[in-house]
């Protein structure tokens, strides 16, 4: 049955049922309904909810509870993120499974509590130090994010790497009817062999750790990060295409401009303007091979990226595009939010 | 069937339970909805608004550029978002609170004395509920009966204000059966 919730609830709720029993924060706007549900709802699961003193403390926490095999959770925004980025980077180094949910208002600095995309490269390039890269990815609709979520912490356990769900204050703030899927049983978890789970069990000692002082022991671990993310990116590419098909122009966007996009698609298609829309959904792995497949089409014209930042996403799409069409921009900042009838305005003005 | 509505007024009005109570009917008829409230460091007696958009298909934008519907509970929603209203679109307005006109020739413009109604209803604080039983008798979106079933639900826990909210549903339809 469908029920009416708020994104941000619907995320926490989603987030237990898939297995989350242990969640860390600290408030920041828009994101504060996150923890205030699961402060409410983790007694009722016998799960463990801790407001932390800080943002950096809280990441701290996941990266303990997820050393001890926990299906560990934080959620935060864009200033918040940012304080967290020394923990995500240990968390990638120690290859510990966590979910963190950023739900990004604009920057730099405090910023604004309005939405924002400007946390596209922070979360895909890495925004902590070293070679590591986090499976994100980036929904445009409450059903989207709690689905995902809802499989996040399978993920995060499969390939031992932080999964990072990048949506926008609106994604948090917007209520939508959504259909929660059922509580998964934590019994038929896979066993994590790797967990330090205490002394006494096991056949080995177990170390979570970050630290490799030898070179070459590095690099093979860092290899090793790679291989993985090579694999994720064979399996886990996610996007929408959506009435490409005959498209001449590809419109570009994820999360909530991407579904903002979709509109403007509607209303150019009614005018006679063949326009489709490119959706990625994972934004790291990026769908490159998407991209390449438009771009290789002889009908299609141009691709045209619609970001709430000054131009982020916009660079892997002109990579993946690699020349073959014109790539344009259209951006706005501030907690501005891009409008329908602006990105059919934009797109026209390159029609005539 | 695409409506957008946006409903306007000062934090403490009921501004952003109307766009739930619109909601929560939506979903009651099998309809698809999007509810986005404005946030930011607003506090009781600050402005407030929220868009809600009904539809039989899913919504692919909640932001609402030109609304079919605008619910202004207080003059500065009216003078902010009259311009913004579709041609040919709706506005109602609260004309307890509101001492000026709808200045577009183009709008159907309904003044309703939503908080004086209220108080009749037996608590200001229908105001809004006054509002959305005015709109639904203007839009003809939800059957009465619907938002009775609404209002009952969500009440649930505090019965004792079901008749009050009941009655300023009612009061919110005859009022603009009147006028039209």
């Amino acid at each position: 049955m469908k029920v009416l919730m708020k994104g941000n609830e619907a995320i926490a709720e989603a987030a237990i049922r898939g297995g989350c029993r242990a969640f860390f924060g600290y408030p920041i706007t828009p994101q504060n309904e996150i923890p205030e549900y699961m402060s409410c709802r983790m007694p009722q699961v016998g799960g463990v909810f801790i407001q932390s003193e800080s943002e950096v403390a809280a990441i701290n926490m996941v990266y303990g509870a997820a050393g001890a095999g926990a299906r560990a959770m934080t959620s935060s925004s864009s200033p918040g993120i940012s304080l967290k980025q020394e923990g995500i980077s240990y968390i990638c180094g120690a290859e510990l499974p966590c979910v963190i949910v950023n739900m990004v208002r604009c920057g730099p600095g405090l910023g604004g509590i309005q939405p924002g995309q400007g946390d596209y490269f922070q979360a895909v390039k890495g925004g902590g130090h070293g070679d590591y890269r986090m499976l994100t990815y980036g929904p445009s609709t409450v059903q989207e994010a709690v689905d995902i979520i809802y499989d996040a912490f399978d993920k995060a356990d499969e390939y031992r790497v932080p999964v990072m769900i990048l949506g926008d204050g609106m994604l948090g703030q917007i209520m939508e009817a959504v259909e929660i899927p059922p509580m998964k049983d934590p019994a038929t978890f896979p066993k994590k062999e790797w967990a330090t789970t205490g002394k006494g069990y096991g056949d080995t000692r177990r170390i979570i750790n970050s630290l490799y002082i030898k070179p070459d022991e590095l690099e093979e671990v860092t290899n090793r990060l790679f291989d993985k993310y090579k694999i994720m990116a064979e399996r886990e590419v996610m996007a929408e295409n959506y009435m490409t098909d005959d498209a001449e122009i590809i419109i570009t966007a994820y999360g909530t401009v991407g579904r903002i996009a979709k509109s403007a698609v509607n209303i150019l298609r009614e005018e006679g303007i063949k326009a489709g829309l490119l959706r990625p959904i994972t934004l790291y792995p990026f769908p490159e091979k998407e991209y390449k497949k438009l771009a290789q089409r002889k009908d299609v014209k141009m691709f045209y990226c619609f970001e709430l930042s000054m131009g982020q996403m916009v660079e892997d799409v002109r990579l993946s595009v690699d020349g073959k069409k014109p790539t344009l921009f259209y951006g706005r900042t501030g907690g501005n939010v891009i409008s329908p009838e602006d990105i059919v305005k934009a797109v026209k003005s390159e029609v005539k | 069937m695409e409506e957008k509505i946006i409903i306007a007024g000062f934090g403490g009005q009921g501004v952003l339970s109307l766009g739930q109570f619109l909601a929560y009917a939506a979903i009651r008829d099998k309809k698809e909805v999007t509810w986005l409230p404005s946030y930011g460091p607003e506090m009781r007696g600050g402005t407030s608004n929220c868009s809600v958009v009904i539809s039989d298909k899913q919504v692919a934008s909640p932001i609402i550029e030109s609304p079919d519907c605008l619910i202004a509970m207080n003059k500065p929603s009216l003078i902010k978002f009259e311009e913004k209203v579709k041609n040919g679109g709706t506005i109602i307005v609260n004309s307890s609170l509101v001492d000026i006109k709808v200045q577009r020739q183009d709008l159907n413009a309904y003044y309703v004395p939503l908080n004086d109604l209220a108080n009749q209803a037996g608590n200001v604080r229908t105001a809004n509920i006054v509002a959305l039983g005015a709109y639904i008798q203007i839009s003809k979106l939800f059957t009465k009966e619907t938002i009775e079933e609404v209002i009952k639900e969500q009440f649930s826990k505090k019965p004792k204000v079901i008749p009050y909210n009941l009655k300023a549903l009612e009061l919110g339809i005859e009022a603009v059966k009147v006028s039209v």
